[in-house]
């Protein structure tokens, strides 16, 4: 069994691990690219959402390189994102590509059929051999996010935020390849040794939060790398959600009580008041926590049509006239260009620079 | 009187019928919005997000017709009507769109209708309702027992092949009416199945005539709503995985049963832009289509832009195409 599955933003690091732990044979697609988004919007629906477009351009692309099996998320919905698997399916099978699906249901209940499901994945392994697998990628998850989260603080502050990517990439590269939790130690430990010295600016920074739809916000191809455009205009950005939070809600169903998003539903009322699916009230709630944090202004990065989005966009603007925080919101597609993009994002910015100005005059 | 608005909109299309007869029980006034015109979707327009769907958008304009003339708005948040199936998250969301988006908004009934758990009636959301009107409970509970048999009614209706606007005007008359039966086979008149959202399909402003225009065609319509649920969750029940929201699992399990039937003659799928639900169910509806080759299928995609010229053109074209086949 050559097994694949779809990229998003760095998940592929800890399904990798997982995946190898387990004894299987991952055949990882190339970084989705353009290529990648011509081929999956040649063959799934027009109107669908634009991950499911790059799911399916992963799997055609992963297919050249003798992939036979697809591993998937599925989900009880509202949202489109737990029926993916059922139409990537069809149009697999239409197309004569002979794959076979792997949906990873989130277990409601039905503890025999997710035995049985998973077993069917990991073979001889004992459950044993699973859980330490899991423990093994979590981690290397956890490693992930860590150097995520420093590059996006440390990016506009830095002279040379390109020598901080390089670092980066090469960091990352050792967290994929770590073969034990101590080769991760070392990964993440000299990373942070070896920005410690970089040449800093000074002055104020400008803070913008980062909301959405999770794979929009994970993945830079889908949003165009808007955190590196922001990044590189001296914009400080905080992601209302990592990695690691998202496998744990999504495939533990919020078993490990880490980070958590639980509280941004609280801070989504009165706004939104109900679940809408997707990441719709955390996305209305991160906003509101934001405000409360002084940062400057917030990003919304969903797909076009994302319903859960358009579903917190439409209630966004009370938000702003509570609680003054500037919003810009992004509807993202293959039909979306780059210098559209951020040609937005400098107007945002200065906005937000000669607000920040304004205030400052007012408050002396 | 208490005045209880009722947008034309959304699930009016499904429930008006229940709602009528519950708040009239109730000692209230039921106003309904205007018919769907020019003036009712500019001002949706105006006021809903543009990313918003058409449906969404025309619900928002429902909304701004009413404002001024009603006590309470009734906009439930319909989250789910079956266990472990959802409407669709703009449903969800959608009294905290209006609050966000409306000023001067009157008070909205938004009781929550979650049946996702398998645990909730539309009872207990009715008397919700009612206590919102300050009714005393056996006003509430005589209330909900005509609300019930008004909808029962309804459902009778349309599964007796009455079309959902001739059981909402009352064309449909009294119990046990039979509608005329359509066409047989080879008679040279077309028997179409119209699927699509109720929402969609019987307004007739936005779905541009759609019914009368296949009519005159020399068509007879049946849309989804003549099938049984139990029936659509049989034929659905074949998919792979339970599709999780209820409109879509009621197209697909229609389609499945109309083939079943064999007496008709072709199938449209009319869907607005931008719907999320549709963009997966309608294509599996396709693929299916296309893998049978026995059933012509065309589907049909509404938004505010659109032109009744296009429209009609691809009308003609799709029943002259019927006909030739039927003849060949």
């Amino acid at each position: 069994m050559k097994i694949t599955y779809p990229h998003m933003g760095n998940l592929y690091i800890a399904v990798r691990a997982l995946l190898v732990k387990l004894g299987l044979d991952p055949v990882l697609p190339p970084p989705t690219s353009r290529k990648t988004a011509l081929l999956g919007v040649r063959h799934a629906p027009e109107f669908a959402c634009f991950p499911l477009k790059l799911n399916l351009g992963n799997f055609l692309e992963a297919r050249e390189m003798g992939a036979d099996t697809v591993l998937m998320a599925g989900g009880i919905g509202p949202c489109r994102f737990g029926y993916y698997a059922e139409v990537e399916r069809e149009i697999l099978a239409d197309l004569g590509v002979p794959m076979e699906m792997v949906v990873l249901e989130p277990p409601s209940g039905d503890w025999v059929t997710f035995k049985a499901r998973a077993r069917s994945l990991v073979g001889d392994c004992s459950w044993w051999q699973v859980l330490k697998a899991i423990r093994f990628a979590w981690y290397k998850a956890r490693a992930v996010d860590a150097l995520e989260s420093k590059l996006l603080y440390l990016r506009p502050r830095l002279c040379e935020p390109l020598q901080l990517e390089a670092i980066y990439r090469e960091a990352l590269r050792r967290v994929d390849a770590a073969e034990n939790r101590r080769g991760l130690d070392l990964a993440v430990g000299d990373f942070l040794k070896d920005i410690r010295g970089l040449p800093r600016k000074s002055g104020d920074l400008l803070r913008v939060g980062l909301v959405g739809e999770i794979f929009t916000v994970l993945e830079p191809y889908a949003n165009y790398d808007i955190e590196r455009h922001l990044g590189l205009l001296g914009v400080e950005v905080t992601r209302s959600i990592f990695l690691s939070e998202w496998i744990n809600e999504h495939l533990f169903g919020g078993l490990l009580r880490v980070g958590g998003l639980d509280h941004l539903e609280e801070t989504a009322s009165p706004y939104l008041n109900a679940f809408v699916g997707g990441h719709g009230r955390e996305t209305v709630g991160a906003t509101v926590h934001f405000a409360g944090q002084g940062y400057d202004g917030v990003v919304q990065v969903a797909p076009f049509t994302c319903m859960p989005e358009i579903v917190a966009h439409s209630v966004l603007p009370a938000v702003t006239r509570d609680h003054g925080i500037p919003t810009l919101s992004f509807y993202l597609d293959e039909q979306s260009g780059v210098a559209g993009i951020v040609t937005r994002l400098e107007a945002f910015v200065d906005l937000l620079e000669a607000r920040r100005k304004k205030r400052l005059k007012e408050g002396v | 009187m208490v005045k209880v608005g009722i947008p034309r909109g959304l699930l009016y299309y499904s429930y008006f019928p229940l709602w009528r007869a519950f708040f009239t029980e109730m000692g209230a006034e039921v106003v309904v919005s205007p018919e769907t015109n020019k003036a009712v979707l500019d001002a949706g327009l105006r006021s809903a997000l543009d990313e918003t769907c058409l449906p969404v958008k025309l619900f928002f304009g429902h909304v701004l017709a009413l404002i001024g003339s009603v006590d309470y708005l009734l906009v439930p948040r319909l989250i789910s009507v079956e266990p472990k199936a959802y409407i669709c998250p703009k449903f969800m969301g959608l009294p905290d769109m209006l609050r966000a988006r409306i000023p001067n908004l009157p008070p909205l009934i938004d009781v929550d209708v979650d049946f996702s758990r398998g645990t909730g009636n539309w009872e207990n959301v009715l008397s919700s309702m009612g206590r919102l009107l300050a009714g005393d409970r056996r006003l509430i509970r005589q209330a909900c027992r005509s609300a019930q048999a008004a909808q029962s009614l309804f459902q009778e209706q349309l599964e007796k092949g009455w079309l959902l606007p001739e059981a909402l005007n009352g064309a449909a008359g009294e119990r046990g009416t039979e509608r005329p039966a359509p066409p047989p086979p080879g008679s040279g008149r077309l028997n179409i199945a119209l699927l699509g959202h109720a929402y969609n399909i019987y307004d007739e402003y936005i779905s541009m005539n759609l019914i009368e225009r296949l009519r005159s065609m020399g068509a007879q319509v049946s849309t989804a709503d003549l099938v049984p649920q139990s029936v659509i969750d049989e034929q659905a029940g074949t998919l792979p995985k339970k599709l999780f929201w209820t409109l879509g699992k009621k197209m697909i399990g229609a389609a499945f049963a109309f083939c079943d039937i064999r007496q008709f003659d072709g199938m449209i799928y009319l869907s607005s832009f931008g719907c999320g639900p549709e963009s997966l169910v309608g294509e599996l509806l396709a693929r299916w289509a296309k893998r049978r080759r026995d059933i012509p299928f065309m589907p049909l995609t509404i938004d505010e832009h659109t032109g009744a010229a296009g429209l009609v053109t691809r009308l003609e074209a799709f029943t002259d195409m019927l006909l030739r086949r039927e003849k060949g």
